[in-house]
C-alpha cells in the first residue's frame, strides 16, 4: 500500500514548529518510515507546480503552521486545504494567532512607519518602503502582499484539527500523528489535547487560591519568585486557570509563569476573556476605590491576556484603526 | 535571449527567501537579487508591552534560535532597569547559552552545511543529506549527533523550561538555581560536547582539508569577499558569545573600531530597498557604497569567521590550538573565504563546549543567590549577544512604569545580507556561463549562501532525497522555457 502523503508547512511563523519535529529526533525515523512528505519547505524539495497538479484531496493530511499575514500564505493555505483529506492547524500561531497575532494592535502602515522609517538606525532619507512590485533594470521584482491583520488558520480555510502549543510538545505531536495514521480521530473540530485547564495537573495546584486573597498584582521582576507557590497566590500574572493542559507546565518547571499558548478549553469562547472572571473571583477588595487600585497594577492585561490569542478572541484586532 | 532564473522558495529568514537571476543576451548573470518575501513587525507590537515579557516575546521572532533572541532581551533588560545580575546567574545563563551554540552549530555541520563537503559539493542531491554524511562517516556517528542535540537540548530546558522559546531569563537574573545533582548531568554532557567537537573537527581535517579539490574550493575566488567584520570580544580580545564589547576590523583586519553595546547607532545604519522585506545594516563611518567590498564599502559580514577574524584568539585552550591552526593553514588574518565559515563554526562549537564544561564546574554555579531585584527607574536598555549567525542588538526603551514605548531590533542574520547578496551574486556569475546552468552548479551557488548560516539554510539537507530550490528560467517575454530542478 502506497504511504500516506504528508504536508507540512509554514505561513506567518517561526520555524519553532518546523524544530518541534526535529525534535522528535529518533522518533522522526518512524515518522519518515510511515508517511510520504510531499512538502515540508525546512527539510526537502518542493515545486508549487507539483502541489498544483495533485488531485484533489491528495494530500492525506496537511500540517499548517503560522498565521496568515500576507497574500502568498492565504494562497498555499488555500492550496493546500484543496489538496488535503484533513488540515491540522499545527502549533499556537495557526492555532490562535499566536504571539505575531499581537501585531493586531497596530496596522500595516504603523508597521511600516516604524520598521522602515522611524527606527533609530534606518537611514532613509527617501522614504522607500518594501513595494508589491519594484522596476529594476532587469525587470520587475515582486514581494507577496502584507497584510493589515493577523488571521488564524481557520479565519481562512476550513481546519479539520488543532495541535496546539508554542511549540507543540513531542508526545502530543506522536499521538496526533498515530491517531491520524490509525484513522482513529476524535470529532472535527477538535482540539488535540487534554480539555481540562492547567491548573488541573500543575504541581502548585495545591497553593492555589480558592477564595478572594488577591490585595495586590506583581510582576515577575519584581519579587522573588517562590518555586513550589501557585503564582496567583503570590500575585503573579499566570493564565493557567484559562489554559488547556497538556503541556507538561513547561514554563511552570522553569519558574515562570503560563502565558496560555495552549488556548482554552472548549467550553470557553474567549481565553482572555475567560482569565479575566478567573481572576476576579481571587480578588480581594471591598470597594470599588480597592477594585480600581488593584486592577491599575495589571498592566497590559490586552497584551498578557490574550498572549497567544489575539486574532482567534472576540476582539480580534484594534478596530479603530483597521483601514483593509 | 535574455533569461530569468528564480530560486524560490529557499525559505526562512524570519520566513523564507527568494533569489531572483538575471542573466544578459549571452546568459552570463548579469544582476541577482536575493529577497526577503516576509515581516512580522515586532518592533511595533512590542510597544505597550511590559519590558519583562520581551524576553518571551522577542523569541518568537526565531523558533530556531530562540535562546539568542531570549538572552538578549534579558540582557537588554539588565541595562534597562541598570541592575547587575549575581555572578552564579550571570555564568547560569552563559552555561545555557553555550549548550545552545554548541548543539546549534553542530546541526549546522552536520545536518545542513557539512554534506557540501562530506558527501561532496557535486554529490547527488540524493547524497547531499544527512544520510549521505551518514553513509560516508557511520551510522553510529549521526546518532551521536542525535544524541549530543537532544542532551543540550535538555540542558536548555532545564533552565528555559522549554527549548523552543525559553522562558528564565528575568531583568537581574534568572528564574531558578541550579542544583548539584543537576550540575552533575551537564558536566557529562559538556564533556561529551569537547569530545565530540574535536571529533567533528578530525573530520573536516580528513574529508576536507585533506581533499586538495576542496581546500582549492575554500581559497578560491568564487566564495571570497573582502570586507569588514564585527563580533563580540572580551577584555583579552578573546572571542566570546555572551558578553563583551563590539570590535570591528577592516578588510585588512586593523581594528576599525570597539565599541559598548549602548553606542551602536553610532556605528551601525540601515538602509531600505522597495524590493526587500529585509533591512541592509553597513558601517556608518565608512558609508553605504552598493553591494560590494573592499575598505571603502560598509558592507561587514558577522557570524563565526566574522567573530575569528576580529578576535586575538580563542579563551579556551583546544579552541585556542584550532584557531591557530586554521589561520596558519589559511595564510592571512582576516581570512575573506566564506567556505571558512564552516572550519570557524567548528572551532567555535569546540570553544562552547570547553566553556560550558568550565561553567559547570565553577565552584560558584551551585549558589541559589541568582536574584538581584531591579530598583531602578527604567528609561532605556541595549543588550547584545552573538546568535550563532552573527551579532544581534535588542534596544528597548520604556516609559516609568517599565512599559516599551519604543523597541528597534538588529538582527543576526540581517548583518549579513548585504554579503550574502553580494555572495550569491558572485557565485552566480563564476558558475553559471552562457545559460548553462546544472543542478551542481545551482548547488555550488547555493553554498555561498549555506556558509553563512543564515537561518533559510536549514531550508535543506534534513531529510532524504531533495533540497528545496528549483530555478525557472524564463525568456525576456515571460515564458518559461526550461525548469531546472533539484531532485
Amino acid at each position: 500500500m502506497a504511504k500516506p502523503k504528508v504536508a507540512f508547512y509554514w505561513c506567518a511563523s517561526c520555524g519553532g514548529c518546523e524544530e518541534s519535529i526535529i525534535d522528535l529526533a529518533e522518533n522522526i525515523l518512524k515518522v519518515i518510515e510511515a508517511v510520504e512528505f510531499v512538502i515540508f519547505p525546512v527539510a526537502m524539495d518542493f515545486k508549487m507546480k507539483d502541489v498544483e497538479a495533485l488531485h484533489d484531496r491528495e494530500i492525506a493530511v496537511s500540517f499548517i503552521n503560522g498565521g496568515i499575514r500576507t497574500e502568498e500564505q492565504e494562497h498555499m493555505a488555500k492550496l493546500l486545504r484543496k489538496k488535503s483529506g484533513i488540515v491540522v492547524a499545527y502549533g499556537a500561531c495557526a492555532h490562535l494567532g499566536g504571539t505575531p497575532g499581537l501585531a493586531n494592535f497596530f496596522n500595516r502602515d504603523m508597521i511600516f512607519d516604524y520598521v522602515y522609517r522611524k527606527a533609530p538606525s534606518v537611514e532613509n532619507p527617501h522614504n522607500i518602503t518594501p513595494k508589491p512590485r519594484t522596476a529594476v533594470k532587469q525587470g520587475d521584482l515582486t514581494l507577496p502582499k502584507f497584510y493589515d491583520t493577523v488571521f488564524t488558520l481557520d479565519q481562512v480555510i476550513d481546519v479539520d484539527y488543532y495541535l496546539p502549543g508554542c511549540a507543540p510538545p513531542p508526545d502530543l505531536i506522536m499521538k496526533a500523528i498515530e491517531a491520524i495514521l490509525s484513522g482513529n480521530l476524535p470529532p472535527k473540530g477538535s482540539v488535540l489535547a487534554p480539555d481540562k485547564s492547567l491548573c488541573h495537573t500543575c504541581k502548585r495546584k495545591p497553593t492555589k487560591p480558592e477564595k478572594a486573597i488577591i490585595k495586590e498584582i506583581r510582576r515577575v521582576h519584581e519579587v522573588l519568585l517562590d518555586p513550589d507557590r501557585c503564582f496567583l497566590d503570590q500575585g503573579i500574572i499566570c493564565m493557567g486557570p484559562a489554559t488547556r493542559d497538556g503541556c507538561g507546565e513547561r514554563c511552570i518547571n522553569a519558574n515562570m509563569p503560563c502565558r496560555g499558548c495552549f488556548g482554552s478549553t472548549s467550553r470557553v469562547e474567549d481565553q482572555g476573556a475567560k482569565f479575566l472572571s478567573a481572576l476576579a473571583s481571587v480578588i480581594d477588595a471591598n470597594d470599588e476605590n480597592e477594585i480600581r487600585k488593584i486592577t491599575a497594577s495589571i498592566v497590559d492585561p490586552a497584551g498578557v491576556f490574550y498572549f497567544y490569542s489575539l486574532p482567534a478572541s472576540m476582539l480580534r484586532r484594534r478596530r479603530n484603526i483597521a483601514n483593509e | 535571449m535574455s533569461k530569468r532564473i528564480t530560486i524560490d522558495p529557499i525559505t526562512r529568514l524570519e520566513g523564507h527567501g527568494k533569489i531572483e537571476i538575471f542573466l544578459d543576451d549571452r546568459g552570463n548573470v548579469e544582476k541577482t537579487y536575493f529577497q526577503v518575501p516576509e515581516l512580522r513587525g515586532f518592533e511595533v507590537f512590542s510597544i505597550g508591552r511590559p519590558a519583562e515579557e520581551m524576553p518571551r516575546i522577542t523569541p518568537k521572532i526565531c523558533g530556531v534560535c530562540p535562546t539568542t533572541h531570549h538572552m538578549c532581551s534579558t540582557k537588554a533588560l539588565d541595562d534597562l532597569y541598570k541592575v547587575d545580575p549575581p555572578a552564579t546567574a550571570k555564568k547560569l545563563r552563559e552555561l545555557m547559552y553555550s549548550a545552545f551554540m554548541l548543539e546549534d552549530h553542530m546541526l549546522h555541520f552536520f545536518f545542513l552545511g557539512g554534506p557540501d563537503f562530506i558527501a561532496g559539493p557535486s554529490a547527488p542531491p540524493a547524497e547531499r543529506n544527512i544520510l549521505g554524511v551518514i553513509s560516508k562517516v557511520g551510522l553510529d556517528i549521526a546518532g551521536k549527533v542525535i544524541r549530543l542535540r537532544r542532551e543540550c537540548r535538555d540542558v536548555i530546558t532545564h533552565f528555559g523550561g522549554r527549548v523552543i522559546h525559553p522562558v528564565c531569563g528575568l531583568p537581574g537574573g534568572i528564574s531558578k538555581p541550579l542544583k548539584e545533582e543537576d550540575r552533575l548531568r551537564i558536566v557529562d554532557v559538556a564533556k561529551n560536547g569537547v569530545e565530540f567537537a574535536q571529533f567533528a573537527l578530525k573530520i573536516f581535517e580528513d574529508i576536507v582539508l585533506k581533499n586538495k579539490e576542496y581546500v582549492d574550493l575554500i581559497l578560491g575566488d568564487v566564495y571570497k569577499h573582502a570586507t569588514y567584520y564585527m563580533g563580540l570580544v572580551d577584555k583579552n580580545n578573546k572571542v566570546n558569545f555572551y558578553d563583551g564589547d563590539i570590535r570591528v576590523v577592516t578588510p585588512e583586519g586593523k581594528e576599525f573600531a570597539r565599541f559598548k553595546p549602548g553606542e551602536y547607532l553610532s556605528h551601525i545604519t540601515e538602509r531600505v530597498e522597495p524590493w526587500s522585506y529585509v533591512k541592509f545594516p553597513y558601517l556608518k563611518n565608512v558609508g553605504w557604497k552598493g553591494f560590494v567590498d573592499g575598505i571603502d564599502s560598509g558592507v561587514y559580514r558577522v557570524a563565526p569567521l566574522a567573530r575569528l577574524n576580529v578576535s586575538d584568539g580563542m579563551a579556551t585552550p583546544l579552541a585556542q590550538a584550532e584557531f591557530e591552526r586554521m589561520y596558519a593553514t589559511l595564510g592571512l588574518k582576516p581570512v575573506h573565504n566564506t567556505l571558512a565559515f564552516h572550519w570557524a563554526r567548528l572551532i567555535e562549537a569546540l570553544y562552547a563546549a570547553e566553556r560550558m564544561l568550565e561553567l559547570a564546574q565553577d565552584g560558584e554555579i551551585t549558589d541559589p543567590h541568582v536574584r538581584n531585584i531591579p530598583t531602578a527607574t527604567p528609561e532605556e536598555g541595549i543588550g547584545v549577544v552573538e546568535a550563532p549567525r552573527g551579532t544581534l542588538f535588542h534596544h528597548y526603551k520604556t516609559d516609568k512604569n517599565g512599559i516599551i514605548t519604543e523597541a528597534n531590533l538588529v538582527v543576526a542574520t540581517v548583518n549579513n545580507a548585504a554579503a550574502i547578496c553580494m555572495s550569491i551574486e558572485k557565485a552566480a556569475k563564476s558558475l553559471i556561463r552562457e545559460g548553462k546552468v546544472s543542478e551542481g552548479l545551482l548547488n555550488m551557488v547555493e553554498m555561498a549562501f549555506r556558509a553563512y548560516d543564515p537561518c533559510f539554510a536549514c531550508a535543506t539537507h534534513i531529510l532524504p532525497g531533495k533540497t528545496p530550490l528549483f530555478i525557472n528560467i524564463y525568456s525576456k517575454n515571460g515564458d518559461m522555457i526550461k525548469t531546472v530542478g533539484k531532485g
